[in-house]
């Protein structure tokens, strides 16, 4: 009987392991000011620390901004807002007080340009633009209503991003005097090189490696003056490849953003400068903004104070808040102890 | 003419009334009883008509799907759930319009969590189908035509004759027809039926016990009448008709003691034949099977709660955005800007379905804020936590073998939630292990030792005894008193084994008895000490053995069974002299009104002193019959348990009858030890806050006194006595109303820190005894209406008594008892633990309910939500277990609130930068996998192994229960700080990437990221804050917790990094291609996710460590006392040692 008993608390019994048990060995913290105070002035010291030297990095980062909507009719790109230009013209002139030290990056600016719209985010192909022939003579649903045209033809690039791509183009001339040199613009490696070697690829046939060819069947979107096989004339840059067109592609986050659209590899020198603007992209329908900006990058990008401030404010609060802490800890430690005794 | 209408009136509505009855009557027989035909023979004609009939065959069915219906079944169940509706709804909705995420980020949550449910449910309807085919193919042998035939279990009938051999299960309800033994008994377990391990004895029925073999048994013809199933096993109504073909047809009736029910097994009997008439679904164990009410926990109720406020916000956020975009889109520049056009078919849209469904469209973005994956994660946690109770050893149980069993696991955090425990006595408090301690016969007290010297001794000076020299007459009625304790009871005796049942019965002393009331046996052991020994039941004759060692025979006339109303029990006996005396025993208020000769003052004293020493005392009289009166009695019997309506009641009167004008012969004393460890229990359930109240239907003194032993009652406590004694002094209103003042004015004057925790020296501590006829005038609703002031009265004074004693209740007053506090304004939450039978109805009602695995069956532990082998393991279920799951689940529930906040606040902010346009923020992937991956797994592994003090610190320090209860960790407050922090860390996530990308370059090669970078830069701090949050909150790092909290970061970093690292085929976008390592490779991301997430969890941080130094918790003072005990003592020690120098 008492073996069967055996058996059975054996056979019922639960296990005994650490697990079941809920004894797993276990290290258990909490947060008491012993622990939280000194990790409070460190953290504090060491944001700080970090905050002021993004803060100076930030700072000596220069930026040069030009508008050039032309909205206000004194602006000299006034003329070109009119309605029936075209291949309208227009200079504006800046001036370089301190050496901008090589590379300088040349950005083009939209504002109150809603490219994270959600109908406008959608309108592409991605497939098409990977190069695959079947998407680009029959593109997704998703680039209605600038998938094809009137007679039913493919567009290629399709939606509505690539329709509306942006089509200002800058020279830059240093003015020295009377004498006007222009200033070389790198357009090389303006996109990712994801983007530029993996996500976008152009067509190709089989047979031949003509880019027309490829592309023949379907239209350029309503908006653009030429196909896309003539973008530049660089087979490197021509097509989906061309990097300008990649870059647009890539949709901003905010309603203002910043394009990279050159590099200028020796920087600037001191002096007076002329940008030269083909003036065709139209904002002012939608009140929108145009700008031209050159800034040099530190190793944290472009000139943006907000993390060093952030960083140091921060830092001090946590640091004014470790004193608060401090305080009420000493305060009331006695009377703890006491209670708890 | 008045006069002609009202008696018109009259003859209609007696009409009506007969018609009614009559009807009723024609129903009830159609209703609610069946005839089967044994062996499906047709009865004799002029008897009744053979109708045949169809039951359903005995196949069992306990799966709830086949093979076909399980889909759309399963699917069906699965979408009557509010939640699981609700996304069906939102993908539904993404289907049909137009919206900014994927069907797929909605369908794809909600296919997991269907499937994976789906998956489950379908496993355990497998294993049901499994053991069902078991259980129906297995073999059983039928008579058909005078052989043994075997069929297939599912293909028996009713009507079939079975013959079950030892050791094989019953497969169906049958008669018992006869057995092998010759006495037509049979010894059954029902081990597996209602867990009671105790074999019990069956009675073949008297006129079909002599057809012993196959050919006998195909002989009879006989119809059996009996009620349609019933769930409860252990009554049965019917009565057997046996036709003979020269005779008039005799009918018997039949009760429990003949029915052999499915699951029970034949045990030391080696055949049986029995007709079946309950078969597959409508036996009594299938019927028993059927769910119980779903009982809702409080937690699940807040949960709900909150779910609408979430829906509230999910809809008002949806109505702000909707309304803003509509005035957005009323200047048609901003509407339709050159560069995003839109098409015909969309400029002449009607406004106002535009509108709608936008505002569904801003639902199908926001609808993460309720998280589909919280229903599953709290159901698993529930699962899944419900083990850690079963698994724990230290509420195992050596002596039954037996640990805790969890019949619910929706419950379990309402284990750490009770304010109110309601426990029954006999078996719960006390071991209900009984012992015979004394007896007094006709006043004269003889205590078990020294009656063995044949002495008899004043027992208390206070009480007058005469202590005549022991007469002839007295010598009588002594013997006459052990004779009726040895007679009077349904005790049966097990023999350990068949083999040697000869040696056994000659000896008689291996034997064991078995009864199902524990006193019983402690009596009829008491008196075997003293020399009288029952032997055993055999062919109806009592057999036991005098001092004399002569075996005395007593034929077994009527057993009037033991009921908990009438509570006492009596047998009528033929002696060999031809004498026929009833014997009874009972309980003293149920036998002192009916007794007209014996002691009755002296016995009533002693029985009265044995009460107040905590003794459970039983009086025991007789008296003696007349052939004649026997005559009538037997007849008013056989009636009464003939009748196939209403059999109780009759029973019930025939026996009112019966007991009466008896000869109180003298009164037994039983002790009931307390539980191991149950004042200790009590004592800590108290200091936990909790009100102890014990339900019994004791008698005051026994009970009072129990309930001092178990410090329920201390001797500072003041008791209030709300007795039938005192309201025939004074009028309950008076009663009441005086308690009322008496407590308010002590309470008054004290401060009121009952709850503090640190104070259990009241100086004024309350107890309240009340008895059930007292409860019934309270609960009663009087004429005027002024019984719910008596129950508001009565309800005052009960809360402001720390202890509650509730004696003389009957089953059901207890549960009204339960009902009663359960629905007073507070709405506390109850706890009913008990053991028996009569304990059922409260723990069905309270909000938890426990069982015992008690020795009085298991009829409690089946109903009961979870089960414990012993009172004392309350205390580690509530204060251990039921403190953790609390803890765990509401701090699931708010994380999982306040991670959707996080998750989607952000994209709501992002609504006012895209125009409106419904552009989500994050990636589909993202959406999608949020909930049900990257951070699903460290919340879940936290609420199963969380503990936020140590188990034995929790165990030892009961006021720590106070902590969490009034359901504190899911309060309003804490909900809006959750909610609240939830909001601040979205704006955080938003704000810093705002800012962070604002409009200049992140990168040191002067290239811009684009609207999915930032998402995803959102979307990164987003993950590491919440699950670092979590991390900050656990106080409980296992390995497992790192491997998970870790794991499930590291998991988020690889999936990006796949999923940004290839282009995927079959997916028509490429947008996160390389955006997270672009993301990555440059250093303000790096800066700024590390900064938002420590401004995210600044604040949590800087509450936590202030609340803790300023408001400590009762836990939280003990963690910091046991750091300073456990580190910081030799550096106490240190100091003042210095000091003391330094003083020098």
């Amino acid at each position: 009987m008492s073996r069967q008993r055996d058996q059975a608390v054996l056979k019922n019994k639960p296990d005994n392991t650490a697990f079941t048990q809920q004894r797993l060995p276990a290290w258990q913290p909490f947060l008491s000011a012993g622990y939280v105070l000194p990790t409070f002035f460190l953290l504090g010291l060491v944001f700080i620390a970090i905050g002021l030297g993004l803060y100076f990095t930030s700072n000596n980062v220069i930026e040069i901004e030009l508008e050039y909507t032309g909205r206000s009719p004194n602006s000299s790109c006034h003329h070109c807002t009119k309605n029936d230009t075209k291949d309208c013209k227009c200079n504006i002139e800046f001036k370089v007080d301190k050496t901008l030290p090589g590379p300088v990056f040349m950005y083009y600016e939209l504002v109150n340009f809603y490219q994270n719209h959600r109908k406008y985010g959608v309108s592409r192909d991605d497939d098409q633009l990977n190069g695959d022939l079947k998407y680009l003579k029959e593109p997704s649903e998703y680039c209605f209503p600038f998938r094809q045209d009137g007679q039913n033809r493919p567009i290629a690039p399709c939606g509505a991003i690539a329709n509306s791509m942006f089509n200002d183009s800058f020279v830059l001339y240093k003015v020295n005097n009377s004498e006007i040199s222009k200033v070389p613009l790198n357009s090389k490696g303006i996109s990712w090189w994801t983007d530029y070697n993996v996500k976008f690829n152009n067509p190709k046939l089989d047979n031949g490696t003509d880019l027309k060819q490829a592309f023949e069947g379907t239209v350029k979107p309503h908006n653009w003056p030429r196909p896309a096989y003539e973008l530049d004339t660089n087979p490197e840059n021509n097509g989906f490849i061309n990097e300008d067109f990649i870059v647009w592609m890539r949709t901003a986050a905010l309603p203002t953003f910043r394009k990279l659209y050159r590099r200028i590899d020796d920087g600037l020198q001191p002096g007076k400068y002329l940008v030269e603007i083909s003036y065709n992209y139209p904002v002012l329908s939608f009140n929108g903004q145009k700008r031209v900006t050159f800034s040099t990058i530190s190793w944290m990008g472009g000139r943006n104070p907000f993390l060093g401030i952030a960083y140091l404010v921060c830092g001090s609060v946590s640091i004014v808040t470790g004193i608060i802490m401090l305080i009420v800890y000493i305060k009331y430690q006695g009377q703890n102890i006491r209670k708890v005794e | 003419m008045w006069a002609e209408l009202r008696k018109w009136a009259e003859q209609a509505g007696e009409g009506w009334r007969e018609r009614r009855a009559q009807q009723c009557v024609g129903e009830e027989n159609w209703v609610d009883s069946r005839t089967v035909y044994i062996g499906h023979r047709e009865p004799p004609p002029g008897t009744d008509a053979y109708i045949v009939q169809n039951y359903p065959d005995n196949r069992i069915v306990s799966s709830k799907y086949t093979f076909w219906n399980f889909i759309p079944k399963n699917l069906f169940e699965q979408f009557r759930r509010i939640a699981n509706f609700y996304f069906l709804i939102i993908f539904l909705v993404q289907l049909i319009i137009d919206t900014p995420t994927s069907p797929v980020t909605s369908g794809l949550p909600l296919f997991f969590v269907i499937t994976v449910t789906a998956i489950k449910q379908g496993y355990e309807d497998w294993l049901r189908h499994k053991a069902d085919n078991a259980v129906n193919r297995c073999p059983v042998h039928v008579i058909q035509g005078g052989k043994v035939v075997q069929k297939q279990s599912r293909k028996l009938q009713v009507g079939d004759i079975v013959m079950t051999k030892e050791n094989e299960t019953f497969p169906c309800d049958m008669v018992f027809l006869s057995s092998s033994s010759d006495d037509g008994t049979c010894f059954v377990t029902t081990a597996s039926l209602d867990g009671e391990s105790s074999t019990k004895t069956y009675q073949a029925v008297q006129d079909t016990k002599a057809l012993r073999t196959e050919a006998e048994v195909d002989t009879l013809n006989a119809t059996i009448e009996c009620e349609q199933p019933q769930p409860d096993l252990y009554n049965f109504v019917g009565r057997i008709n046996i036709y003979h073909e020269t005779e008039e047809p005799i009918a018997r009736p039949l009760g429990s003691e003949n029915v052999l029910l499915r699951g029970a097994t034949l045990k030391n009997t080696q055949s049986i034949y029995g007709v079946a008439i309950y078969t597959g679904m409508e036996t009594k164990m299938a019927l028993n099977y059927q769910s119980k009410s779903q009982k809702r926990s409080a937690v699940e109720k807040s949960m709900n709660m909150f779910l609408i406020v979430y829906l509230c916000i999910l809809i008002s956020k949806a109505l702000i955005t909707t309304i803003l975009k509509f005035t957005w889109q009323s200047d048609s520049v901003r509407d339709e800007p050159w560069f995003n056009m839109k098409t015909q078919a969309e400029r002449q849209r009607n406004k106002f379905l535009s509108s709608f469904t936008d505002f569904l469209a801003f639902m199908v973005l926001f609808n993460y804020i309720i998280p589909v994956s919280m229903y599953v994660t709290v159901e698993m946690q529930k699962f899944l936590g419900s083990y850690f109770i079963s698994w724990d050893e230290e509420m195992f149980d050596n002596e039954i073998c037996e640990g805790p069993i969890v019949n619910t696991s929706d419950l379990n955090e309402e284990l750490g939630q009770v304010e109110y425990v309601f426990t029954d006595k006999t078996g719960t408090l006390t071991e209900n292990n009984m012992e015979f301690i004394e007896c007094c016969i006709d006043g004269h007290v003889h205590v078990q030792h020294s009656i063995s010297n044949g002495q008899s001794f004043y027992s208390n000076a206070a009480i007058d005894f005469i202590d005549a020299p022991v007469g002839i007459a007295d010598q009588e009625r002594k013997e006459l008193f052990f004779r009726a304790l040895c007679l009077c009871h349904t005790v049966q005796v097990k023999r350990e084994d068949e083999t040697d049942y000869q040696k056994q019965h000659q000896d008689g002393r291996s034997s064991v008895y078995i009864s199902s009331s524990p006193d019983e046996i402690a009596l009829v052991e008491g008196v075997k000490r003293l020399g009288f020994t029952f032997l055993q039941v055999k062919d109806n004759f009592m057999e036991l053995e005098n001092p004399e060692a002569e075996i005395e025979r007593y034929e077994l006339l009527q057993i009037l069974n033991f009921d908990s109303v009438r509570r006492r029990m009596s047998v009528i006996i033929r002696s060999v002299t031809g004498e026929i005396i009833l014997f009874c025993k009972g309980a003293d208020l149920s036998i002192f009104p009916r007794v007209k000769a014996g002691k009755l003052d002296l016995v009533r004293q002693r029985v009265q002193q044995n009460a107040v020493e905590g003794l459970r005392t039983l009086c025991v009289a007789y008296k003696v019959l007349t052939s004649e009166e026997y005559d009538s009695v037997h007849a008013l019997l056989q009636n009464a348990k003939l009748a196939l309506q209403e059999r109780d009641r009759k029973l019930a009167e025939a026996y009112d009858l019966i007991e009466s004008d008896l000869d109180l012969l003298g009164a037994t004393a039983v002790e009931d030890r307390l539980q191991d460890k149950a004042a200790e229990t009590v004592e800590a359930l108290q200091k936990a806050g909790m009100k102890v109240w014990v339900l019994t239907g004791d008698k005051m003194e026994t009970a009072a006194a129990t309930c001092y032993a178990c410090k329920l009652f201390r001797r500072s406590t003041q008791l209030f006595e709300l007795t039938t004694k005192r309201i025939e002094e004074q009028s309950l209103h008076d009663v009441l109303f005086d308690l009322n003042r008496t407590i308010i004015r002590q309470s008054g004057s004290l401060p009121r820190d009952t709850y503090s925790g640190f104070s259990q020296h009241d100086l004024h501590d309350y107890g309240l005894i009340i008895d059930g006829t007292t409860l019934s005038l309270i609960m009663k609703p009087a004429e005027n209406g002024s019984s719910s002031n008596y129950k508001d009265l009565f309800l005052e004074i009960c809360r402001n008594c720390s202890g509650v004693l509730c004696c003389r209740m009957a089953p059901l007053q207890k549960a009204q008892i339960v009902k009663l506090i359960k629905s007073s304004k507070e709405h506390p939450i109850t706890l009913a633990i008990g053991d028996g039978a009569n304990d059922v109805s409260m723990i069905l009602e309270a909000h938890v309910g426990i069982g015992i695995l008690g020795k009085e069956g298991r009829q409690a532990a089946r109903n009961s939500d979870y089960c414990i082998p012993k009172f004392k393991h309350l205390k580690k279920l509530l204060l251990v277990h039921g403190h953790y799951y609390y803890i765990r689940i509401a701090q699931l529930v708010q994380y999982f609130f306040y991670k959707n906040v996080c998750f989607i606040f952000p994209q709501f902010l992002y609504q006012f930068f895209c125009g409106f346009s419904q552009q989500p923020l994050y990636d589909t992937a993202y959406l999608t996998l949020y909930n049900i991956s990257f951070t699903s797994l460290p919340i879940l592994l936290y609420s199963l192994m969380e503990q936020h003090v140590s188990i034995d610190t929790l165990r030892r320090n009961p006021s720590l229960y106070r902590d969490v209860a009034k359901n504190s960790l899911l309060s309003w407050k804490s909900f809006i700080y959750w909610t609240c922090l939830g909001v601040f860390d979205a704006v955080v996530f938003f704000f810093g990437a705002y800012f962070i990308f604002d409009n200049s370059t992140m990168t040191s090669n002067g290239q811009m990221f684009g609207n999915w970078t930032f998402g995803t830069l959102v979307f990164t701090v987003l993950v590491f804050t919440v699950t670092l949050k979590l991390a900050l909150d656990t106080h409980n790092w296992t390995w497992v917790n790192h491997f998970v909290i870790w794991g499930s970061l590291l998991f988020y970093i690889i999936f990006s990094f796949l999923w940004g690292g290839i282009i995927w085929p079959f997916l028509n976008y490429q947008r996160m291609y390389y955006v997270f390592m672009q993301m990555l490779s440059t250093g303000p991301a790096w800066l700024g996710i590390i900064l938002l997430i420590t401004i995210s969890l600044l604040p949590d941080v800087v509450k936590k460590v202030l609340c803790r130094q300023l408001w400590p918790t009762a836990t939280q003072k003990l963690q910091t006392k046991r750091k300073y005990i456990s580190a910081e003592q030799s550096t106490i020690f240190m100091l003042s040692q210095t000091s003391s120098s330094l003083s020098f």
